[in-house]
């Protein structure tokens, strides 16, 4: 007797939490309005990333075309990849002196695994992350890029330093 | 059709060789196992590993302590903040330097975040590899929360990065605490929903129950840490027996099982996760004020010696091991992974047991393949 | 009821004596079957193209997702644009297959699910063969598709594959039983095999209402059962995807991929419309007992969007079981069949003799 009500037990009870996990499903297909999903080329006007985001390695130019990087290269030597190439240049100024300028600020994307070392570290707060995160290129060439732009000088009165960490 | 018959050393005629993986959707990744059957019982596991061996230990002899930590993230990528915790709380007792109250709050709150986000990921796969699709949607959208958490403060969703040695990154977000605290009520609704769609359902009762056992001892002499090891009875965990951060501070229990079979592994991470949201709300509004990292050298360079510092990841204990020549860089650097230890043991475990139990043993040791490899 | 104007028989003779007058007999019989066989093929293709369809949608809405949205209004050309990429993908050869049979396998699973439509009755005179043992020939040729399986499974030389195909075959053999025994406990109810008749015998109301308990179990069994015999999950064990990949057709690529594709779910449709026919009254409008009027607006709506409703129905609550459990193992699944349905059904059946006998149901 037993046997048979230990039999059944387990059928019905079997069945009950079978039920049970039916009971979620059936609510969630019921209910719409639980969809999460985001979709994503539609939204893209709506999106907004996080500003801390870390999409890529830019530098902010103002409204001169000017930029704060004084290409000591600390940025350089603390990547751990080797994403960064700071490329300067003398230049002779009015005064007769010459001075270390940036030339090409090379940044490669393909190879950065976005550390944030490089940010943490500039003295100047020459380079941002932007919060863009479209990527994909069909070409890898396309991921090198040069952030400084063409024509640009470095921002005169660069005062106060960043305390390295 | 000769060619068809694999021999060698240690197969035996009437052996069924399978080889599964390394693509296979059950391993999670590039992982090879070699499973000797006999119809569909599994007689023995050899488990190949280093289709995904970066050489990441090597890497790190040639990069500082602050450029070696975004290297952690990427070994075992679902506990990335633990591991990068590892690395921070070995240079920041070897340089002796006390980390203000701030660092250790919000480190510990982003650590269970991590271990709530890690648990869920593994809940919605093991439904997968048992073959309940629906629980994997489930689990990332609860996920989902989790990782903007992550990113509104971090800047990134997976690997963060976020801690130096002597602090962190950047202070927490102003958002945070409401974010964390919604989530909390959030997930408190959540998760019974797991209980009644997974862990009550009867066909995974038969399915994980008294399946792949483990013996305390042989979970000791494995290794086995973490959820998979606590199943078996052994109290590893790290958080409560040699607490770092915050953990002293905060009151929580160890999940603590005897039999070791699947179900109790499984049962584990799910009753972990209460006990996540529980140190969560411990923490969340108590995070004392003050700075967020102390001012560090810009280059630090380790006395000469050896340490050795470990914290529970999402899978087990993660270790770290350097031994310094008092260079800025590591002359050796080793890492402990759980999983590796874990894996180590599935011949153990699943050797008389069906092919179908294999994959949910291994389903519920939550392998990341990445860190067994390194 | 004195004149249904859905009634499609003499329509049908009128067609029939059409041909016949003006055609030899044996042309008149090759164009009948020919009519017949192109209106299958379409339904088939269009059936199963929705299926698939309703399959994702029914999914992602229980998963919290929109489902296919890209292609067309909702995503509704989704099916197609996935079968026309099919159908232009490459036939990937095997080298180390049995070619033969590798290359037989799709048809004969298709060819199977294909000819137990012919015996289903979709609506009044919408019904290719009457046969007068209807029951037990879609029961017979639904099971064929396991030998498609079963040499699927080995003629791909993968060990995979094997495994899939055994396990099948284990699956099908034992769960025949249940749907066998659970269609007989209705057989008993109606007093026939004919499944024209059992409809008719549903006009005042469906079994699985005048049949009471007896009839909800067999129901029940026989939704269990099915599943398990069209391999859906939680009894997709012959190819299930986290241990074998994808079973007895890991090997298979481009069309023949979609004949089991389709097969799979045209079997879906095929156990959905058994089981309306024998337990919710196949085409037969709801009808309760003295409410007329009622009666009468139900009778509007056209037999054959009864039975599809019904149908329909059914096919969800299979999705629904799919989306939900997880997959069980082979030993639980014959563990299931011979301790739990078989003796269950043994007993419905003599509950069930025993309620015809003393008239106790409706």
């Amino acid at each position: 007797m037993n046997a048979i009500i230990n039999y059944l037990k387990e059928l019905f009870g079997g069945i009950k939490t079978l039920l049970t996990g039916m009971s979620v499903t059936g609510y969630y297909f019921v209910h719409p309005k639980a969809i999460i999903t985001q979709q994503y080329p539609e939204n893209r006007k709506t999106l907004k990333m996080f500003d801390r985001f870390k999409g890529e390695v830019t530098m902010p130019h103002d409204e001169n075309n000017q930029h704060k990087c004084t290409a000591c290269s600390i940025c350089e030597i603390n990547c751990p990849n080797g994403s960064i190439e700071v490329i300067s240049k003398q230049v002779e100024k009015e005064d007769g002196k010459t001075k270390k300028e940036l030339d090409i600020y090379k940044y490669h994307l393909d190879m950065c695994t976005f550390c944030g070392i490089c940010i943490k570290v500039c003295p100047q707060d020459a380079i941002i992350f932007s919060q863009g995160f479209e990527h994909a290129v069909f070409n890898k060439a396309k991921l090198i890029k040069t952030l400084n732009k063409p024509g640009s000088s470095l921002k005169e009165k660069v005062k106060e330093v960043k305390e390295v960490i | 059709m000769e060619d068809l018959i694999i021999t060698g050393p240690g197969i035996q005629d009437e052996e069924y060789i399978v080889n599964m993986g390394p693509q296979h959707p059950s391993t999670h990744g590039v992982l090879r196992l070699k499973i000797a059957l006999k119809g569909e019982t599994v007689e023995r596991i050899e488990p190949h590993c280093g289709y995904i061996h970066r050489g990441i230990e090597k890497m790190c002899e040639r990069l500082t302590y602050q450029q070696m930590i975004h290297l952690t993230d990427r070994m075992d990528y679902l506990s990335a903040h633990i591991n990068n915790e590892a690395v921070c709380l070995l240079v920041e007792n070897a340089l002796q330097i006390e980390v203000p109250e701030r660092v250790k709050y919000i480190r510990t709150i982003l650590d269970e975040l991590t271990r709530l986000a890690s648990h869920e990921l593994w809940w919605c796969a093991f439904g997968m590899d048992l073959g309940a699709l629906t629980t994997y949607f489930y689990g990332l959208r609860d996920r989902e929360p989790i990782l903007d958490i992550f990113e509104e403060t971090t800047g990134a969703r997976l690997l963060q990065s976020f801690n130096v040695p002597g602090g962190l990154m950047n202070d927490i977000h102003p958002n945070f605490q409401k974010r964390v605290k919604e989530y909390i009520t959030y997930f408190r609704k959540k998760l019974p929903e797991y209980d009644e769609l997974l862990t009550g359902n009867v066909i995974l009762q038969e399915r994980t129950r008294d399946v792949g056992n483990l013996s305390l001892e042989d979970a000791i002499s494995w290794g086995v840490t973490g959820p998979s090891g606590r199943a078996s009875g052994f109290a590893c965990d790290v958080r409560k027996h040699h607490p770092y951060s915050a953990y002293d501070k905060v009151d929580f229990n160890e999940i603590l099982y005897t039999k070791g079979d699947s179900f109790h592994r499984y049962d584990a991470r799910v009753r972990e996760m209460w006990e996540s949201l529980k140190i969560l709300e411990q923490l969340i509004d108590n995070i004392p004020e003050g700075d967020y990292a102390v001012k560090m050298k810009p280059i630090i360079r380790l006395p000469e010696g050896e340490y050795y510092q470990r914290v529970e990841a999402c899978r087990g204990e993660f270790g770290v091991y350097i031994l310094s020549t008092g260079d800025k860089w590591p002359y050796r650097a080793k890492f402990r992974s759980p999983n590796f230890s874990n894996l180590s043991a599935i011949n153990k475990m699943a050797a008389g047991f069906k092919i179908a139990d294999l994959v949910a043993i291994g389903g519920s040791l939550d392998l990341v393949i990445p860190d067994i490899d390194r | 009821m004195a004149f249904n104007i859905y009634d499609l028989t003499s329509f049908n003779q009128s067609i029939d004596k059409f041909l016949y007058d003006n055609l030899p007999s044996f042309w008149a019989m090759i164009v009948e079957m020919t009519i017949i066989g192109v209106a299958f093929l379409l339904f088939y293709a269009v059936i199963g193209l929705f299926l698939v369809y309703a399959e994702r949608k029914v999914c992602a809405f229980i998963q919290n997702r929109v489902g296919p949205n890209r292609v067309g209004p909702y995503g509704i050309f989704q099916t197609i644009a996935d079968f026309i990429k099919l159908l232009m993908k490459e036939i990937i050869p095997i080298r180390k297959a049995d070619q033969f049979l590798f290359n037989l396998a799709p048809f004969i699973v298709i060819i199977a699910s294909f000819m137990a439509i012919a015996a289903i009755p979709f609506g009044l005179g919408l019904h290719a063969i009457d046969l007068n043992i209807g029951i037990f020939y879609v029961m017979a040729v639904s099971s064929l598709g396991v030998i498609g399986v079963l040499l699927a499974g080995w003629s791909s030389n993968n060990k995979y594959s094997l495994i899939g195909a055994m396990r099948s075959g284990a699956q099908i053999v034992s769960y025949e039983l249940s749907v066998g025994l659970s269609m007989v406990t209705i057989v008993v109810l109606a007093g026939s095999m004919q499944l024209s008749e059992i409809v008719e015998a549903q006009r005042n109301g469906w079994f699985i209402f005048t049949g009471h308990v007896p009839a909800f179990i067999a129901f029940i069994i026989f939704m269990i059962a099915s599943t398990a015999e069209t391999n859906r999950g939680p009894f997709d064990l012959a190819e299930a995807e986290s241990e074998l990949t994808a079973g007895f057709h890991t090997e298979y690529s481009g069309i023949k991929f979609a004949f089991f594709f389709l097969a799979e779910y045209m079997n879906m449709f095929i156990v959905a419309s058994i089981a309306t026919t024998l337990f919710w009254g196949g085409w037969m409008p709801l009808h309760i007992g003295g409410w007329e009027g009622f009666n009468h607006v139900m009778d509007i709506i056209p037999p054959f969007f009864w039975y599809m409703g019904k149908t329909l129905v059914v096919i969800f609550l299979m999705m629904w079981f799919k989306w939900t459990f997880p997959r069980l193992r082979i030993d639980q699944l014959l563990k299931l069949e011979w301790k739990y349905l078989l003796p269950v059904n043994l007993f419905n059946l003599i509950l069930m003799a025993l309620v015809v006998l003393m008239k106790w149901h409706f």
